[in-house]
């Protein structure tokens, strides 16, 4: 089958690989690239698991082609951290004691992420709603949605 | 037609452990040359927190900080058996399994003390941080890292113990059913309160409260972890959940999360918890499994509770708006 | 949360440094930043991928299994029926002496349920396992199939699986796990009411975030390493170890980081399978269920009908209690032998009930097999004996939580099963339960306690 370029920047740095055509994002970052973070839970896009940022908005990377990313900047939770100092998300979810076994967190904090990229100060009903793509069994969402509001707060503290 | 209110309680209890027994577990404890300790487990952590639990029920035996301990769990290379991860029975099982060999360890560490302070064993503690003293004489002291560098590098001991845990399997009495199901329980007791809209049949479960006694809550953060996501669980199994939805008939069954119905973040009761602790006689610390039970009161306290806001039994689950249409509708004069 | 220390605490000492300290997780770090390794997270150079062929009735003979077309596919490397499985009949609980082997590996001869594995497809990627999948051709005699307990039960129904004979799990104690303490008919006798009710659940999906899955990997010296996310390392290697007739120094398995069990990955499903398929080939082998997959053909909790029969005195007492449970295994045996017998060590419940008669079931029907999950054996129990004391509470015309206090078990009291009651707490949650709900009941109830009368 021939193959398919596809160039695009992942966490800030550029990636170009050569894909079959019609390899969904979620695969081209775990088998291609090594970004393990995006989990494939549902392969159907009903469980949220695979949530990555592609050019400032929520996608399930597991229903987007990887050939239609080209020239995009995609991000993920492996690329949260800087210089070793976790993003304020990632600080509140470990407060909160917001994972258990860990699998729906990263697509969690994706989805958290944009939310607050897009509205700072997000009421419980905001937080709610950007988390309701996402599937979680362990946790029955309260201390994930504690984590949002906290991470929030947090980051409008810093900002003052 | 209005929305009603009722309220409903439930209390049950639960076994600890693999029904009957004959379940093992190992575990093995090893200090490295600096004094920092390795737990070696075959266990699973499914997400609850097994490794976490492990290291402080280690660290409290060998009296450390729970960070000076590493676990090294689920590779059958290198770790000893132990029957999985189910039945409420790997913080009971696996605990205990890691305090004997802990304590094996703890041993030869206080020997090897014992040696450089020139005292007995026997008249030694640990101080919780690190270091061992003298009972009554904490002036005359030696660091764990110490102890760990003598007895690797001067005296030639390995400070190291082997735990095995197992409660002998019970076969049940055939004519009878005379047997021993479990050695410790854990309790519950739940109230429900919930909204019924007579018209549609919706459910919405305003509060739960929840109280659970679980022998010893070993890290309160991840005991309520698993309690408060257990509490949900309870009510999804209650209200939305089953693979089978006109059982025994085998169609209609789900095949994703859009068809398979569990409640979502914006769903949720107000979820109180409480905690009560009886420890348990053969439990580590007192502990009892907490991870199964916690999700069972809510189905017959929210089951309950739909009945006294409409006066309608939903003997079967899940307790779905059709099925309680279909009892108000029944119950109707004409 | 709140953690109540007044209850109990003479029998607790509260001196500990590091238990009951909410020390932060060591694995949570590794969640946040997605740098925690599950068994998919790993990529193996030329791997391939497993497929199955599955049955599309609940109930048939197999009269041929015609692979040629699918192994022409392209990509495809291998496929595998049920006559390359070393040992293609088993059970899982044959490791603790519970029999008979019941089940296949892959399909021979008969298909019992809508979904069973029958010919497994190894390729060099998801698709082309798939496309060739497609290819494979069975041919099926429709059999009569049962889906009913009830109907399973009745002695002309179609038997499920000839490795039982019949559709239910012979116990030594005959056809059902029985307990026997006192005597329930007087008990009924002496009764001021006596109140029958049935109870009936169907099943229920784990559901956890991570499908089950595992990949396998050969050593290139003989020996099989498997990254998998079963709840239960040796119990899985064991039993891949019998079923594929080798020995079990010849595999390791590596696992511990699992995406969510709830009881769903303690079944030997995929790991023998996969193993055969790496050993067959040589290659790297990925099988992992879709997420359809996991809702109908991993197995459920099993659906139960429990029916209760109570007498109760108006003045609160339960003076005798019957129980039949069903377990609907499905199938094949797995667990259910085991939850059904759970089940008779756990009613009549947390109450002290002087006659009790308890019969479960272990039923096969034409269904997915079902197996363990989160309260096994208990939970639709619970569900029933909560629902029927609510009732019973009704009846005599009693509030509900005090009716419960009357019948509470207490430290020494004899269990149904002949085992004395010690640690008992459940009138201590109920007692802080009437508290935190605002359900006020009698001085005389909040003033009890667990520990033996004259203790």
């Amino acid at each position: 089958m021939a193959k398919v370029p596809v160039q695009f920047t992942l966490n800030g740095a550029e990636k170009a690989e050569f894909i079959d055509s019609g390899t969904t994002l979620l695969h081209a970052l775990r088998d291609k690239i090594g970004d393990t973070s995006p989990k494939g839970g549902c392969h159907q896009g009903t469980c949220g698991a695979c949530t990555v940022i592609i050019d400032g908005e929520l996608r399930l990377s597991c229903l987007t082609l990887a050939e239609t990313c080209n020239g995009a900047a995609v991000t993920t939770t492996s690329g949260l951290s800087e210089g070793g100092v976790l993003h304020s998300l990632q600080r509140a979810f470990l407060d909160a004691f917001a994972t258990q076994c860990g699998f729906c967190t990263p697509g969690m904090i994706m989805a958290a992420k944009v939310l607050l990229d897009h509205t700072p100060n997000p009421s419980r009903e905001d937080v709610v709603e950007a988390l309701s793509g996402n599937i979680c069994r362990c946790t029955g969402y309260e201390p994930i949605i504690q984590a949002v509001l906290t991470a929030a707060r947090s980051n409008s503290q810093n900002a003052v | 037609m209005a929305i009603r209110r009722g309220r409903g309680v439930a209390a049950i209890n639960y076994p600890t452990g693999m029904n009957l027994g004959g379940d093992p577990t190992q575990a093995l404890v090893h200090s490295t040359p600096t004094g920092n300790f390795m737990v070696t487990l075959s266990s699973v952590d499914l997400g609850q927190g097994m490794k976490q639990i492990m290291a402080q029920i280690c660290a409290e035996t060998i009296g450390v900080p729970t960070d000076r301990v590493v676990v090294d769990t689920a590779d059958t290379d290198t770790g000893p058996h132990c029957m999985g991860t189910f039945a409420s029975r790997g913080t009971h099982r696996a605990g205990n399994a890691v305090i004997q060999a802990a304590r094996e360890a703890r041993q030869v560490m206080l020997e090897v003390a014992a040696e450089e302070l020139e005292v007995n064993a026997s008249d030694l503690e640990t101080d919780g941080e690190g270091n061992i003293l003298v009972k009554g004489a904490p002036q005359r002291s030696i660091s764990i890292f110490d102890v760990a560098l003598s007895a690797h590098f001067k005296r030639g001991r390995s400070i190291s113990g082997r735990g095995m845990f197992l409660i002998p399997r019970s076969y049940p009495e055939k004519e009878t059913g005379a047997m021993k199901p479990s050695t410790c329980y854990a309790h519950a007791c739940t109230v429900a309160e919930v909204e019924v809209d007579d018209e549609t049949g919706e459910v919405t479960v305003l509060t739960v409260k929840n109280v659970f006694e679980i022998g010893r809550a070993l890290n309160p953060k991840m005991v309520e972890q698993q309690l408060v996501g257990g509490s949900w669980m309870g009510i999804s199994h209650a209200l939305y959940e089953t693979t089978e939805p006109y059982y025994p008939n085998r169609d209609h069954g789900g095949t994703d999360f859009n068809q398979y119905l569990m409640p979502g973040p914006g769903d949720l009761a107000q979820t109180e918890i409480i905690v009560l602790e009886r420890p348990s006689a053969d439990g580590p610390y007192g502990a009892k499994g907490p991870g199964e039970m916690c999700a069972n009161p809510q189905i017959p306290a929210v089951a309950n509770a739909v009945f006294d806001a409409v006066g309608v039994r939903i003997d079967t689950l899940p307790i779905t708006p059709e099925r309680i249409l279909r009892a108000l509708k029944a119950q109707a004069p004409n | 949360m709140e953690l109540r220390k007044s209850y109990f605490a003479d029998q607790r000492k509260d001196d500990l440094h590091e238990i009951g300290q909410p020390r932060p997780r060591s694995d949570s770090p590794g969640h946040v930043t997605g740098k925690t390794t599950y068994f998919a997270d790993r990529n193996f150079p030329g791997m391939l991928h497993l497929k199955m062929v599955r049955s599309p009735h609940h109930h048939a003979r197999i009269r041929s299994i015609d692979t040629s077309e699918a192994e022409k596919h392209p990509g495809v490397v291998k496929v595998l029926t049920a006559k390359d499985v070393p040992h293609n009949v088993y059970t899982i609980l044959i490791l603790i002496q519970i029999g008979p082997e019941d089940e296949t590996v892959l399909a021979d001869g008969k298909v019992r349920w809508k979904g069973e594995a029958v010919v497994a497809v190894l390729a060099e990627t998801e698709r082309a396992a798939q496309e060739a999948a497609a290819k494979v051709k069975v041919d099926y005699e429709v059999l009569p199939a049962v889906f009913d307990m009830e109907e399973a039960l009745k002695p002309d129904a179609p038997i499920v699986n000839e490795y039982h004979g019949r559709n239910y799990y012979l116990y030594d104690s005959g056809e059902c796990r029985k307990v026997r303490f006192g005597d329930v008919e007087a008990g009924f006798a002496t009764a001021d009411h006596v109140l029958e009710q049935t109870y009936q659940s169907s099943p229920i999906e784990h559901a956890p975030t991570e499908t089950t899955g595992c990949i396998v990997a050969p050593e290139g010296n003989d020996r099989f390493t498997c990254y998998t996310n079963t709840q239960a390392m040796f119990f899985t290697l064991d039993n891949a170890s019998i079923i594929l007739q080798m020995p079990g120094n010849k595999l390791h398995f590596v696992g511990g980081t699992v995406g969510g069990g709830f009881g769903g990955k303690v079944d030997v499903i995929v790991e023998p399978i996969a193993i055969l398929g790496a050993k067959l080939t040589g290659r790297p082998v990925c099988f992992v269920y879709s997420r359809e997959e996991e809702m109908q053909i991993s197995s459920p909790r099993a659906a139960e009908k429990v029916v209760i029969k109570d007498g109760v005195m108006n003045d609160g007492r339960i003076v005798a209690r019957k129980v039949t449970g069903y377990t609907d295994a499905g199938a094949y045996s797995r667990h259910s032998p085991y939850g059904a017998q759970k089940g008779a060590g756990h009613y009549p419940g947390p109450y002290t009930i002087p006659n009790v008669w308890i019969d479960t079931y272990c039923v096969y029907t034409n269904r997915t097999p079902s197996s363990a999950m989160r309260g096994f054996g208990v939970t639709i129990g619970d569900f029933a004996l909560e629902v029927q004391m609510d009732k019973l509470a009704r009846l005599i015309g009693m509030d509900p939580l005090e009716f419960r206090f009357i019948n509470a078990y207490r430290d020494g009291d004899m269990k149904a099963h002949r085992q004395p009651t010690e640690g008992a707490a459940l009138i201590e949650c109920m007692q802080e339960a009437s508290r935190a709900a605002n359900w006020p009941v009698a001085e005389k109830f909040m003033t009890m306690s667990s520990y033996a009368k004259g203790a």
